[in-house]
């Protein structure tokens, strides 16, 4: 997926490619209220590309939130999100097509239940860019190959476990050839033994030059694949920092408190 | 019992049941498109089709299907000029279906919501972030989802449509309870034999259309 980007990169000799300085999403000032509840406040968040960013923070923290706004599955109530340089839209085609270069891959999987698995990876690329249907098929089975699940093709999503699922779903972002894909705890409603298989495609993905946006509890991952790591909590963003500086250095209290409490067991 | 079988064979018994099957056929297929066009509207994102969408229901749900029939026969046709055939007879059958479409169409209309209800926000949330729009995301993702979950509902829609088909003799369409009537009318020795028979009648056409859509809803069942 590299080449899909054009940006040029540098390889630090640890595997994972450096991301360039070229910004991809930017959010700024954004606000977002749930009722009462302000669960975005005054967001200021720039991704790049080529980027790995990983979000995490205590629940209800507003990092689901943060994520799902970036293709603007949740509305914002104040603020600007721009997409390589464009706005996002309001609803209608325009929000479509972009959504279309965002992939996302969400905590349940959302495999669509009535389709085989090959055409859940062939629905959006026939759909919505118009490739040929014998052209989708074939990319869809050699992604279904990369992430493993090739020899589950034709069956049913509720047929297979939760971590195939996941890799099909993320199969199924990756078909749409997306310039970023966001993550929204892709490993939390799995079986703890399928947690490594999902995470494996990540680090690969990473270790690719794809720009991510991960949000998740897996610190492991944080650290191996991560340019940066973002901390939430109660809707603002608390901290910045590369995983090491973070995980080692933690500046804010509630960072120490968080990394205190999950860290320790 | 010979005496009733030849009142029976002075009556086109099954001409008559077959406007009844027709006129369920015609109207089912009918409802069922504008039940699913009312349906699309009252799940869209736009408020003001949202507001049509209801309106409609709510209106023409709580109308009794009689009135409903009365009206095409009395106001739709002589005064607001809708006319389906030249031929009386065909008009008439036609004003007929016209009534049970616009009325079980209401029907149709919220047994696809409940279905649209089974299927679970994150397959539309995962539609859209393909890049799939409104209409799209609903013919390939949400709507085949919500018909296999709504068969049960949608079944007793169309058993009642079956039944509500006598309410075109209203309208003087020859059907089968507009036959009915002439042979109590003219056979008043056999009141409880016609009324049987024509129950079994009824009966007979209902039963396996019950049995298809228990085993439809089995079938088709989506996995999740």
């Amino acid at each position: 997926m590299s080449d899909d980007t054009g940006a040029p990169r540098t390889d630090d000799g640890a595997g994972i490619p450096k991301p360039s300085s070229e910004p991809l999403v930017v959010l700024s000032d954004v606000n977002k209220y749930f009722g009462e509840l302000h669960v975005l406040q005054d967001i200021n968040l720039t991704v790049h590309r080529g980027e790995v960013v990983v979000v995490i923070g205590p629940s209800g923290s507003g990092k689901s939130t943060l994520c799902r706004a970036i293709n603007r599955l949740e509305p914002i109530n104040g603020g600007t999100i721009t997409l390589d340089g464009q706005p996002l839209p309001a609803e209608g085609k325009a929000l479509a097509r972009l959504r279309a270069d965002v992939g996302m891959v969400f905590q349940s999987f959302n495999l669509f239940a009535h389709k085989t698995i090959l055409e859940n990876v062939t629905l959006g690329p026939v759909k919505v860019k118009r490739v040929k249907s014998t052209e989708a098929k074939k990319q869809a089975m050699e992604l279904l190959e990369r992430v493993g699940v090739a020899n589950q093709a034709d069956k049913l999503p509720a047929q297979l476990s939760g971590g195939q699922q996941q890799r099909v779903a993320i199969a199924r972002a990756l078909a749409m050839r997306p310039k970023v894909i966001l993550f929204d705890e892709p490993t939390s409603a799995l079986d703890p033994e399928m947690v490594q298989e999902v995470l494996d495609v990540m680090v690969g993905l990473a270790k690719e030059g794809m720009t991510m946006v991960v949000v998740t509890h897996e610190m492991g991952f944080a650290r191996k694949a991560a340019d940066r790591v973002v901390f939430m909590s109660d809707g603002q963003i608390v901290e910045e920092a590369e995983p090491e500086t973070f995980f080692d250095n933690p500046q804010s209290n509630r960072a120490k408190d968080f990394l205190g409490k999950i860290l320790t067991h | 019992m010979g005496d009733f079988l030849q009142v029976l064979g002075e009556y086109d018994i099954a001409g008559a049941y077959w406007f009844n099957v027709k006129l369920a056929f015609f109207s089912g297929i009918f409802s069922l498109v504008l039940g699913t066009i009312l349906a699309l509207m009252r799940i869209s994102p736009l408020p003001s089709l949202q507001w049509a969408g209801a309106t409609y229901v709510n209106l023409v749900r709580n109308i009794p299907l009689t009135v409903v029939m009365m009206f095409a026969a009395f106001a739709l046709w002589p005064q607001l000029g809708v006319t389906f055939s030249e031929n009386l007879d065909q008009n008439f059958f036609w004003l007929a279906v016209w009534a049970l479409s616009v009325y079980t169409a209401s029907f149709v209309c919220e047994s696809i919501r409940s279905g649209v209800n089974t299927v679970p926000v994150g397959q539309a949330e995962a539609a859209r972030a393909i890049g799939l729009s409104f209409l799209p995301a609903a013919r390939l993702v949400i709507l085949p989802q919500a018909f296999r979950g709504s068969i049960a509902p949608l079944g007793n829609t169309f058993i009642a449509l079956i039944k509500n088909t006598t309410v075109a003799s209203a309208i003087s369409v020859a059907d089968i309870s507009l036959v009915m009537k002439y042979m109590v009318d003219q056979h008043g020795n056999y009141v409880i034999p016609i009324f049987l028979t024509v129950a079994a009648g009824f009966v007979i056409i209902v039963i396996p259309v019950g049995l298809v859509v228990t085993l439809l809803s089995q079938r088709l069942a989506v996995a999740r």
